[in-house]
């Protein structure tokens, strides 16, 4: 085994949660009350008479309802996403291949010594499957029909292993609250953009009443203030991409430590790549959770800087290449002949 | 002065004491727990078994003495106590449910037929959590075995009645690799 252990992972996903949450806020600080700012310098030298921008409500609203947001993506991040996907809860298997899901999910809960996760089913025929939760006590597992079609009981025993990684990792949770936070930015970014045609109209007023020349400083912050604006959706997914893309290998790894069987992962990514059809169901706000890119963007496949940029998923190739490698690794260890084939014939 | 330093160590001893002989109790409780887990399964699969002769014995006339292994070698898991004569009977069992369904797949209305796919789901099932949680008991077992054994910790050992464990041993190399079960449920290419 290579790269950190469990606890190290656990702490830093715990670190990069909080940093993630303290981060956000002052962001929307930025977004509220450097709006106020550039308008406060824009109107401070007008006349008596024109409006004076004194009370900083742009920021006390943006924060309140930043913080709103976190608040509510803590304690219903998990149900939203689960919302969004469509997802149905899996209560009382009622076929044979749901009762394996449930069986298989149990089997790994007593593998990776964790209560049992609540299993939800997504109507989708493409194969996928994510985890999300704030803690590993009440975390949520959730497969796409497609995916208990296409893989068999050791297959799918792999994916869901993959996903019970990611929940004792922690990663559920920084993962969920990434997903709730590019949601969130995308709807302020939004609602601030139409603010900000309101705003512009001050803005001219202001040059046009004053007759000065405006105030260089004003501008520069305005400026400032509406690039953070435009770029501010665009960042909070590419942080999304970029931590969950270290993450898939680790989680693999783990995945077959917990089913001492990696060769039935490898054959299970073989497939799930082999459905390269995007899940629709699954919106891209949620991208970062799944087991493989729901959209099947071609970055996933490139090396190199670009891709660890705009990829959420490691090349699936290479996934592939490390657990036929680990597989090769178990045999060894437990004695058996020939390795080369158990993979896929 | 000094009965007030006597005082102040014979504190510390006290709560030292009371620190180890409680992470003694908290560790037998994991390890009688972890058994417990595997007991679970134990029992269900034992309960399994007689379903599954049953549903499949009209059909596997021919195999009268595959199904009578399995129904002994069942029995004998039922009536083994201690650890490790359960782990040899139950590994018998294993090896007996291997064969049995080995001979299946020549039967193809036993490969279609729900209930026996039922069953077999829910043997392999606890076959894998039988697995898993006997890892989890022979890992708190040799927890505690070792915080009964370390200095200074084995001084308290008497005190909780702390007694080694008895970890679930894999007899050969047979019985290690657990026999794949494979119907492959309909599915194309597994």
């Amino acid at each position: 085994m290579t790269g950190p252990n469990l606890w190290d992972q656990q702490a830093s996903n715990r670190r990069k949660s909080a940093w993630l949450v303290a981060g956000f806020v002052l962001f929307f600080a930025w977004v509220g009350f450097g709006g106020d700012l550039a308008f406060y310098l824009a109107t401070r030298d007008l006349p008596a008479g024109e409006y004076h921008h004194f009370i900083p409500w742009i920021g006390l609203i943006v924060v309140g309802v930043a913080g709103g947001m976190v608040w509510y993506a803590w304690n219903n991040g998990a149900e939203r996403v689960l919302w969004a996907a469509g997802a149905r809860e899996l209560v009382a298997p009622r076929s044979l291949e749901e009762k394996q899901l449930d069986n298989v999910v149990e089997e790994m809960a007593i593998s990776a010594r964790l209560p049992k996760p609540r299993i939800w089913i997504i109507p989708d025929d493409d194969p996928n499957a994510f985890a999300t939760g704030i803690t590993s006590d009440h975390a949520h597992l959730a497969v796409t029909e497609g995916l208990l079609q296409a893989l068999d009981r050791e297959e799918l025993q792999g994916v869901v292993a993959h996903e019970f990684a990611h929940i004792r990792n922690l990663d559920v949770r920084l993962m969920t609250l990434l997903a709730a936070i590019v949601g969130a930015v995308a709807l302020i970014g939004e609602g601030l953009g139409r603010y900000f045609r309101f705003g512009g109209r001050i803005g001219r007023g202001s040059r046009g009443g004053g007759g000065k020349g405006g105030n260089p400083l004003a501008l520069v912050v305005l400026v400032l203030w509406v690039i953070t604006l435009i770029l501010a959706p665009f960042i909070t997914r590419l942080l999304a991409m970029s931590v969950s893309r270290k993450r898939e290998y680790l989680a693999d790894a783990t995945g077959a430590e917990l089913t001492r069987n990696p060769g039935a992962l490898a054959s299970a990514l073989e497939k799930l790549h082999a459905h390269a059809t995007p899940t629709r169901a699954i919106t891209r706000g949620a991208a970062h959770l799944c087991i493989v890119d729901p959209i099947g963007r071609a970055f996933n496949e490139a090396e190199g800087k670009v891709a660890d940029l705009f990829g959420s998923h490691p090349p699936i190739r290479q996934r592939i290449t490390r657990l036929q490698g680990m597989a090769y690794l178990f045999a060894k260890q437990a004695g058996q002949p020939t390795p080369g084939s158990d993979g896929q014939g | 002065m000094g009965t007030i330093v006597f005082f102040v160590l014979l504190a510390v001893l006290a709560l030292w004491i009371i620190g180890a002989y409680n992470r003694l109790i908290a560790l037998k409780n994991h390890v009688v727990n972890g058994w417990k887990q595997i007991d679970v399964q134990l029992k269900r699969r034992h309960d399994l078994i007689p379903n599954l002769v049953n549903t499949v014995k009209g059909a596997m006339n021919f195999e009268r003495e595959t199904l009578e292994a399995v129904i002994s070698a069942r029995n004998k898991a039922v009536s083994a106590s201690g650890v490790k004569e359960t782990a040899v009977a139950e590994g018998q069992l294993s090896q007996a449910l291997g064969r049995f369904f080995a001979l299946s797949e020549a039967y193809p209305e036993l490969k279609s037929n729900q209930n026996v796919m039922q069953l077999q789901e829910e043997l392999t099932s606890t076959e894998n959590k039988i697995g898993f949680a006997r890892q989890a008991y022979n890992d708190v077992s040799t927890q505690y075995n070792t915080a009964q054994m370390q200095f200074p910790t084995n001084l308290v050992a008497g005190l909780a009645k702390a007694v080694p464990a008895e970890l679930w041993e894999i007899e050969d190399a047979a019985e290690r690799a657990v026999p794949k079960v494979e119907l492959g449920f309909g599915k194309p290419g597994a």
